[in-house]
């Protein structure tokens, strides 16, 4: 092996130094000119300009804002009118999400390998997630729209098909994580398949699962407000039709609910889902 | 062991009795929660009215649907109130046969007006003829060939096989799925389905159509034009392009609308979310009323929603991927912002001490105290938004921001061509599975390269 003095370190120092400086200059470079040709592409690419736009920005919510402001106390009203199609969008959310809940715990289990289940299963499990989890459900809704009708359960079918992929995955790496000391246990004593995951690894993934599901409720109450636009009923229909009609108080009635929606839907399981991973590291230690 | 006697479950229910009875508290929650769940699944049943729903459904739709999109049918049409015959793929008038150039299932003998005779074979040994006004259906399994007349009343005769619908204004000849035929008065229309997407690669009036890999390579090479306007690779570009039933060229603009949403929304959001995450970290600005405020913004914009922000861009920008870029960059500089934040407060304050002993300044100490400590999950979450986003851009864009999202739409709503339909989810597919191996590549790498 050849002398290595320390000046040849240093020299290969900061050679090195250097060629990482020049890849990350690259790197941005690059970078910067994705962002402005990006800029480029979108602004011409757009019916209006950005500037022409800019002006005109505070036109919408500013007469939004004003025909609020004319109906008075009436606009109280509207609130209460516009509820039931607000319930008809949590109901499509809540029944999506159950469903997708479940499926996504037997896709989960299929594709964990530490979990003991028939191996040729997991990779075929693994890709109905990916599957699923890519599929943007607007795509799936408006299709079933058109077999099906009009009406909330396309919308509940492509959410919950959604569901089950996006929330699998997350669930699966939640199972890969678990300490297998309880599972090792429960074979040591007999206990059949059923058994070892009701008991060793149901406990220990449970809170996260719970964790995760609030989260993708709140996702899919947007999701299904979405939906609602393309023939899926409830809120999101009511706001199609209201905005059609360029009607300013009613648009903002259902700005407000759904905003207030997502807001204590975030607020309640933001604070169940501290309560349940927390407590279960409290648990633990 | 044996059973247990009755004194001696008394007396381990007297002596362990808060064990056993929180193991049955534990056993009857998961029952009543499914009680629950069950009950309100119920009650959803009955809301969505689903029973109607079944009842009204069109699942002879979805078939037909589902087959469009894999397959194409050729028309073979002879209207005798208008003393014409016509073959053309998808019945479209720009795709009509000449009738020097009938497919060879059609053959024709004599005038092909109305006193000529058409073989059609329909493939599994059936053939149809047309002769007149009649059309014959011959095949395996039928004792006598089925005639029916298409005069001013439908009449028939023959042996008549289930696959055979007859009422005295329509008979549905329904051989399978791929070889179907409808009479009704005057009019004579048979349908034989094809595997595949017809006209994909050239329009059907294209000189181009039909050729195979090899001979458009070799013509890509020769030096005899076809259109003495440009070369003849310049040519199949352009043909393939301009190809008016799948449209290459705008979907594929298209596509990169909806990558360009995306991609510019993830990266404002992040370039405007992290200075103001800084802001609204405790442990960076010790000013409670701006960091208040700054936190209640990101609520504010991640409350209100990308579906709302997007009907407010679109009034004001117009249609177009600016309107995509401002909703995704303001609903998730919300999201990116709060994650940021919440990033900066957890850091170990060490770094931060020690650049401080040394008297570095309040900028070098966040650019060497801070952010090395918080750029993991700064890349990983702005890698992760961007894959969610090209989603939500889809959906955006259908909702009026333009991309697939809307070119997706129009193909729905005109509910005729399934196969572009299928085409484009195809390549959507692709776009956000390409997006979600590039990010997670991405996230490996960087984020593994920052913990070295």
């Amino acid at each position: 092996m050849a002398m290595t003095t320390v000046d040849q370190l240093q020299a290969h120092a900061s050679s090195l130094e250097r060629r990482r400086r020049l890849y990350t200059g690259l790197g941005a470079a690059i970078f910067a000119i994705l962002v402005v040709l990006g800029f480029i592409g979108a602004e011409e690419m757009n019916s209006g300009g950005f500037v022409q736009g800019l002006e005109k920005f505070f036109d919408y919510p500013g007469n939004i804002v004003s025909e609020t402001a004319e109906a008075g106390t009436g606009w109280f009203e509207r609130l209460w009118i516009y509820l039931p199609a607000l319930i008809e969008t949590i109901n499509m959310a809540a029944v999506a999400t159950i469903f997708g809940t479940v499926f996504a715990v037997f896709l989960s289990f299929a594709a964990t390998r530490d979990l003991q289940v028939w191996p040729p299963i997991i990779p075929v499990a693994r890709r109905i997630m990916d599957i699923t989890r890519a599929f943007p459900e607007l795509i799936l809704a408006l299709f079933l729209i058109f077999m099906l009708g009009s009406s909330p359960v396309p919308a509940i079918i492509a959410v919950a098909f959604h569901t089950a992929g996006a929330l699998g995955k997350l669930f699966s790496e939640v199972n890969e994580n678990i300490d297998r000391g309880p599972l090792e246990g429960m074979t040591a004593a007999g206990a059949s398949w059923t058994q070892r995951m009701r008991w060793a690894v149901l406990p220990q993934v449970l809170p996260n699962y719970t964790s995760y599901m609030l989260l993708r409720f709140e996702i899919n109450i947007r999701a299904s407000a979405i939906l609602g636009f393309v023939g899926a009923g409830g809120i999101g229909s009511e706001l199609r039709k209201a905005i059609s009609w360029a009607n300013g108080a009613d648009i903002a009635a259902l700005f407000v609910l759904l905003f207030l929606t997502i807001m204590v839907i975030d607020q309640i399981s933001g604070h169940v889902r501290r309560r349940l991973v927390g407590g279960m590291f409290v648990g633990a230690r | 062991m044996s059973a247990i006697t009755a004194d001696e479950a008394g007396r381990l229910e007297s002596t362990y009795g808060d064990v056993l009875r929180t193991h049955r508290r534990q056993f009857l929650w998961p029952v009543g929660l499914l009680v629950l769940v069950v009950v309100y699944l119920a009650y959803a049943f009955f809301a969505f009215g689903v029973p109607e729903l079944i009842a009204k459904s069109r699942l002879d739709r979805g078939v037909l649907l589902g087959l469009d999109s894999v397959a194409y049918k050729v028309h073979v049409e002879k209207n005798l109130r208008r003393d014409r015959f016509e073959v053309a793929v998808e019945g479209e008038r720009t795709a009509t046969y000449d009738e020097a150039s009938l497919p060879d299932w059609v053959g024709v003998t004599g005038a092909s007006g109305n006193e000529g005779r058409v073989d059609i074979d329909m493939g599994g040994g059936y053939s149809f003829v047309i002769e007149g006004e009649r059309l014959t259906v011959t095949g395996p399994g039928m004792s006598a060939p089925f005639t029916v007349t298409a005069g001013d009343t439908l009449s028939w005769e023959g042996d008549v096989p289930s696959w055979i619908e007859l009422n005295p204004k329509k008979v549905d000849v329904k051989l399978s799925l791929f070889q179907r035929a409808q009479v009704t008065s005057g009019r004579i229309l048979v349908f034989r389905y094809f595997w595949g997407w017809e006209d994909f690669w050239f329009d059907f009036r294209s000189p181009l159509n039909g050729l195979s890999a090899g001979e458009l390579w070799a013509l890509a090479w020769s030096d005899e034009r076809i259109d003495p306007e440009m070369s003849n690779a310049a040519l199949i570009v352009d043909e393939f392009w301009g190809n008016e039933g799948w449209q290459h060229g705008d979907v594929f603009k298209a596509l990169l609308e909806t990558v360009i949403m995306a991609f510019l929304g993830t990266v404002v959001a992040a370039a405007v979310g992290l200075p103001l995450a800084f802001m609204a970290a405790a442990n960076v600005n010790p000013e409670p009323v701006s960091r208040f405020v700054i936190r209640r913004f990101f609520d504010f914009v991640r409350g209100v929603d990308m579906l709302i922000w997007s009907l407010i861009f679109i009034r004001a920008f117009g249609l177009g991927p600016l309107t995509g870029v401002f909703a995704i960059a303001l609903t998730d500089t919300g999201t990116l912002g709060k994650l940021f934040s919440e990033a900066i407060e957890n850091i170990d304050n060490k770094q931060v001490e020690g650049m401080q002993s040394t008297g570095a300044g309040a900028l070098a100490r966040y650019r060497f105290g801070v952010i090395p400590q918080i750029l993991p999950v700064f890349i990983s979450q702005s890698l992760y938004y961007l894959e969610s986003n090209t989603r939500s851009a889809t959906v955006i864009g259908a909702l009026g921001a333009g991309g697939i999202g809307l070119k997706l739409v129009e193909t729905l709503r005109t509910g005729k061509d399934w196969e572009n339909t299928l085409y484009i989810i195809v390549l959507t597919l692709m776009v956000v599975i390409a997006m979600d191996i590039t990010s997670g590549w991405l996230r490996r790498k960087l984020t593994g390269a920052g913990r070295d």
